[in-house]
């Protein structure tokens, strides 16, 4: 149904219709696959990236300027890129990873290159709020650097370590959206072919649902999560 | 037995930044004996917290030497350095606990790394939770405490490991007259008790008066003068201390006029 021909509530209320949905139940578990698997390894590697920057940061406590200008500058080179520009550009990669350069685990592949470097950064930043004086405390009791790190520095900053994963996951979400107009399949996929090419604005409709419902629910997640940590240690 | 339990002497340390040096400690001397409070007072930017951060390298001195007991801390290579600061307890203005740990597992943090476990770990939390008088917030987080709570839990936890030295920065600072009191009571307790010699520092000249055995002056990178808290309050050398001193009885002469009144 388009909205060339049919009014929007007439449009709105086919979009909750079967055959609509039939078309987009797949996509949403095509797009739930790509935005999990892809969490996963944002997650391992942002924080891995994000660790490494702290630590070899100059007021760190295994200062590099090496590794830390270097990492840094390489995370700046992707988080300059724009998304579209980091799917065409990993489209080989995904190429000589997975085998093929179009479906859901190519487009994997893209959103850990463009969501890891994002999420480092936002990793680095949760961790550097947490107050100096108990790093210091942890360093007169005789603590060594990596206990510091996961001791206290990580569950210190929890909260808004999850705050910044949730920032990340509907990030990636977005992108799952846009990796979908490349042949990655999923939710970006039916509202480009059949919304945008073939004015199907029903499925347009459906798939706009889809998304806003996914990413409430992300958001509600981690901030319930954040929160009740917060609430625990009776710091809000 | 050697007296100088604590001997610092000729510490030098200058911070750098980009535009100029800053010489904050210009050749310190000091001595403390073992079982002591020692308080070194100063108006801020002396070097004081530089000086007692200097003791356990949470600050590395330029120059000079720092030991205590038959130990010198600054020759000490990393490994050997983190050993030793487990028997060195600090405690801090602004308390620094755990806000993930609740009370006891901030007490228990420091024995994880001496490896002291199970049982004994836990008599151990329990000991220090009743010589700070807090058993029964065991289990509250440090959001739910008042900050003389908080001291008392940095107490407990600086001294978990048995320490023969508790370093003490501006612990009382952040906290109100009140408690201050309670807080340098339970001090002074512990250093009777356990023999604990303290490094007390403070901007407060009654903090000295109230506590401590033996006091030192210190202004500008270099202490002034030290020596018996009594003489110095009788014959205060330097003018410094004399400031100090008739700011310290203004105000007692104040509240002693409202107390009339």
């Amino acid at each position: 149904m388009s909205l060339y021909k049919y009014s929007f509530w007439e449009v709105f209320k086919h979009s909750f219709s079967a055959e609509v949905w039939d078309k987009v139940m797949p996509a949403i578990g095509e797009t739930m696959y790509m935005v999990a698997v892809s969490s996963v390894f944002v997650l391992i590697f942002g924080i891995l990236l994000g660790l490494i920057l702290v630590m070899t940061s100059k007021e760190g406590l295994l200062p590099c300027k090496i590794v830390h200008g270097v990492l840094g500058a390489v995370i700046n080179c992707f988080r300059s890129l724009p998304q579209v520009i980091i799917i065409i550009v990993m489209l080989p990669v995904a190429r000589a990873l997975v085998g093929k350069s179009y479906g859901s685990n190519a487009c994997i592949i893209s959103l850990i290159a463009s969501c890891v470097p994002l999420f480092a950064r936002l990793v680095e930043s949760s961790l550097l709020e947490i107050d100096k004086g108990k790093i210091e405390a942890a360093k007169a009791m005789g603590s060594g650097n990596m206990r510091i790190l996961f001791t206290v520095m990580v569950p210190e900053t929890l909260p808004s370590l999850i705050r910044a994963f949730t920032n990340a996951v509907v990030i990636v979400i977005s992108m799952t959206a846009l990796a979908g107009s490349f042949g990655a399949g999923g939710i970006g996929y039916v509202a480009v072919t059949y919304g945008y090419t073939r004015y199907r604005h029903d499925l347009l409709f459906a798939t706009i649902i889809v998304l806003i419902v996914i990413v409430q629910a992300v958001q509600f997640v981690g901030d319930t999560v954040s929160k009740m940590i917060l609430k625990r240690r009776h710091l809000i | 037995m050697d007296e100088k339990f604590i001997e610092v002497s000729q510490l030098y340390k200058t911070f750098q930044n980009k535009k100029q040096k800053i010489e904050v400690l210009k050749g310190i001397d000091l001595s403390a004996e073992k079982g002591e409070i020692y308080g070194i007072v100063g108006f801020s930017g002396a070097g004081k917290s530089t000086l007692v951060r200097c003791m356990n390298r949470l600050e590395e001195p330029d120059s000079g030497t720092v030991r205590i007991g038959d130990m010198e801390i600054t020759s000490l290579g990393k490994a050997a350095l983190n050993e030793q600061r487990r028997k060195i307890g600090m405690i801090f203005q602004q308390f620094n606990l755990f806000d993930s740990m609740t009370v006891s597992q901030n007490i228990a943090y420091p024995l994880k790394l001496t490896g002291v476990k199970g049982k004994e770990a836990s008599d151990r939390v329990d000991e220090m939770l009743a010589l700070v008088g807090l058993t029964e917030k065991k289990k509250a987080y440090p959001g739910e405490l008042s900050g003389g709570q908080k001291q008392r839990v940095g107490i407990a936890r600086a001294l978990a490991n048995r320490p023969d030295v508790l370093l003490s920065d501006e612990a009382t600072s952040a906290l109100d007259p009140q408690t201050t009191l309670s807080v340098l009571d339970l001090l002074k307790e512990i250093n009777e008790k356990l023999g604990l010699t303290i490094i007390l520092i403070t901007h407060e000249l009654e903090v000295i008066k109230y506590a401590c055995h033996r006091m030192a002056v210190m202004e500008d990178g270099r202490l002034l003068e030290q020596g018996l808290v009594k003489d110095i309050f009788m014959h205060p050398q330097c003018e410094t201390a004399r400031n100090f001193i008739s700011v310290y009885n203004q105000f007692r002469n104040e509240e002693r006029r409202e107390d009339m009144e």
